[in-house]
């Protein structure tokens, strides 16, 4: 199949096609960010990694619930100094590697970015977003200012096209976006996980050892295209869509709501790594049917009054 | 698009219905959970402590009656609340999950260190049915530590199965690795089929023997696990997952990973750590 109308530009990197998998999925080592990649990911994201070791929270930490799963997994890394060793193996990886970063403070964040950068990543997604550890992620990206601090901190230390993934738990997803622009972030990435929580009724027990998570899957997929499509009419970013993809269809809805790529995450858990393909192979099929070229013409239609 | 319900991967609450020590460390722990005992031999289910923590267990035995077993040896602090459990304290359930082992051949060799014997001995039950020809090696460091004692002599004597024990410090059986003892019935029967679980060297050198004996070769890997489900990357050796490319590696499977077998693992950091 001719995969070219799949080209997608997007901050400077030049990726096969639209589709990358998400911070947090399998991402830790250089054996399965190179699987994914063979699979046929446009793009990888690392999951993220910090500037220590940290062996995130005991188990239970991914559980199933009804429409997709919660977990905390507790940003589990070996620290940016042992990863760059992880990444000194997929040098020669056919497509952009993207690092995500996190920190307890912009200078933590930039610091981690910086490292990143030097040791080849093509790109940095600042995790502004993970919703269930202290000191970081939401507690960082809920307030807009912090977010401004963060992005700005970041891209004065690296030269590399820096994305920042936002927390849905907000009142309004477009202040983030907009902070992050006026910092200077080349992407959006939307959306992380929802704050989320399950208990067992037999032992009265919240199921997740850290009690709260971060839920995905098919639920949180309605949010996060009603986030994709409000922030494309706020900022002029191009925007990396994320939550509950399965399909092609649930790609295609991602573009249409205004992202220029899409992110896959927990439906490797029923698909399995031919998903990036599967997708690719739809989309080219659905750009065929409905007479467009390259798959960039579909971005942000639904938007058309 | 609708389904994104994995069946196997819901959590069920059940009740422990018996705890039965098979040695001072090693306890079996029995349940009923109807997914459970459909299982394959070799594959495993995540078992929750509440409270405490979620670890991967192989299922051990599988009865008529609709009840299943886990096997599991006090190394830490969540097998140590496990093993302290008793009838009428509630368990979690996920799976069973992974590949299991594949019945292949009309003579099998089976190598099991310590409780690597747990998915091995459902599996011995498997082939016996079958009527495959089965010699069994269980390796232990000393007697204290051998499992399955009573069901591995209650199969030699009603089912004709060689039974061999090997101890460390040669306090029952023979004196010696498995691997040992392994070489020396390699050396003298020709089988079709090496099977093993245990510790990863031993599995690294069985490995080796059935390369140079040119005998086909399958193995169950542990690794650390968090979801089972393919996704968050932590049981992770060379390009595959443990629990769902796994946890039972064929011949072709472990030579893609060979530069990692008994050399280097990720501890719960994703840090790089001799096995």
């Amino acid at each position: 199949m001719d995969y070219s109308a799949l080209k997608t530009h997007l901050a400077g990197l030049s990726m096969p096609n639209p589709t990358m998998l998400a911070s947090g999925i399998l991402g830790i080592s250089a054996g399965t960010l190179r699987a994914v990649a063979e699979a046929g990911a446009g793009a990888v994201v690392t999951k993220s990694v910090g500037l220590k070791p940290n062996a995130g929270y005991p188990n239970p930490t991914v559980i199933q619930v009804e429409c997709g799963f919660l977990n905390a997994v507790g940003l589990p890394n070996p620290g940016i100094h042992k990863f760059i060793e992880e990444m000194g193996e997929l040098r020669d990886l056919n497509v952009p590697l993207i690092v995500s970063v996190f920190g307890f403070s912009p200078e933590e964040y930039a610091e981690v970015a910086s490292l990143a950068a030097e040791a080849g990543a093509s790109a940095i997604e600042l995790n502004l977003s993970c919703p269930h550890v202290k000191g970081t992620g939401i507690e960082i990206g809920q307030n807009p200012e912090m977010v401004k601090l963060t992005v700005r901190a970041v891209k004065d230390r690296v030269d590399r096209p820096v994305f920042a993934k936002l927390t849905p738990n907000v009142a309004r997803i477009v202040d983030l976006a907009e902070a992050a622009y006026s910092a200077g972030a080349d992407a959006i990435t939307a959306i992380n996980t929802v704050r989320a929580m399950a208990i067992d009724v037999e032992t009265f027990r919240p199921i997740l050892a850290n009690r709260f998570g971060g839920l995905s899957g098919a639920a949180i997929k309605p949010i996060a295209v009603r986030c994709v499509y409000e922030i494309y009419e706020s900022v002029d970013l191009p925007i990396i869509g994320c939550g509950g993809i399965r399909d092609w269809r649930d790609a295609v809805e991602f573009m249409l709501a205004g992202a220029s790529a899409v992110q896959i995450g927990s439906a490797i858990a029923l698909e399995g790594l031919s998903i990036f393909k599967s997708i690719c192979d739809g989309i080219i099929s659905y750009l065929r049917r409905k007479g467009f070229r390259s798959v960039s013409e579909i971005v942000g239609l639904a938007h058309k009054k | 698009m609708s389904g994104w319900h994995i069946k196997n991967n819901v959590m069920r609450t059940v009740e422990i219905l018996d705890v039965k020590p098979e040695n001072p460390h090693v306890k079996t722990i029995f349940f009923r959970d109807e997914m459970c005992a459909s299982a394959e031999p070799g594959q495993f289910i995540m078992v929750w402590i509440p409270g405490v923590d979620e670890i991967p267990l192989s299922i051990s035995s599988i009865y008529p009656d609709g009840s299943s077993s886990v096997t599991v040896a006090e190394v830490g602090e969540a097998t140590r609340a496990l093993t302290r459990m008793r009838a009428g304290d509630i368990i979690g359930v996920r799976g069973p999950f992974g590949l299991g082992f594949k019945v292949s051949g009309e003579r099998a060799l089976v190598v099991g260190g310590g409780t690597g014997m747990a998915p091995l001995m459902m599996l011995i039950n498997r082939l016996v049915e079958g009527g495959v020809d089965v010699t069994v090696i269980e390796g232990a460091e000393n007697s204290n530590k051998l499992i399955f004692l009573d069901r591995l002599n209650n199969l030699s004597e009603s089912m004709g199965v060689e039974v061999l024990f090997t101890t460390e410090d040669g306090s029952y059986g023979f004196r010696g690795l498995a691997t040992d003892l392994a070489e020396r019935v390699l050396c003298n029967k020709r089988f079709d089929v090496i099977y093993t679980c245990g510790p990863e060297r031993m599995i690294r050198k069985a490995y080796e023997m059935a390369k140079a004996y040119s005998v086909d070769f399958q193995a169950s890997l542990e690794r650390y696990m968090r979801c089972a489900i393919g996704i968050c990357g932590s049981c992770t050796i060379g390009k595959y997952r443990v629990c769902r490319d796994g946890p039972v590696f064929d011949m072709e499977r472990i030579g893609e990973i060979e530069e990692y077998l008994g050399v280097l693992k990720y501890n719960e950091s994703g840090e790089r750590i001799p096995v």
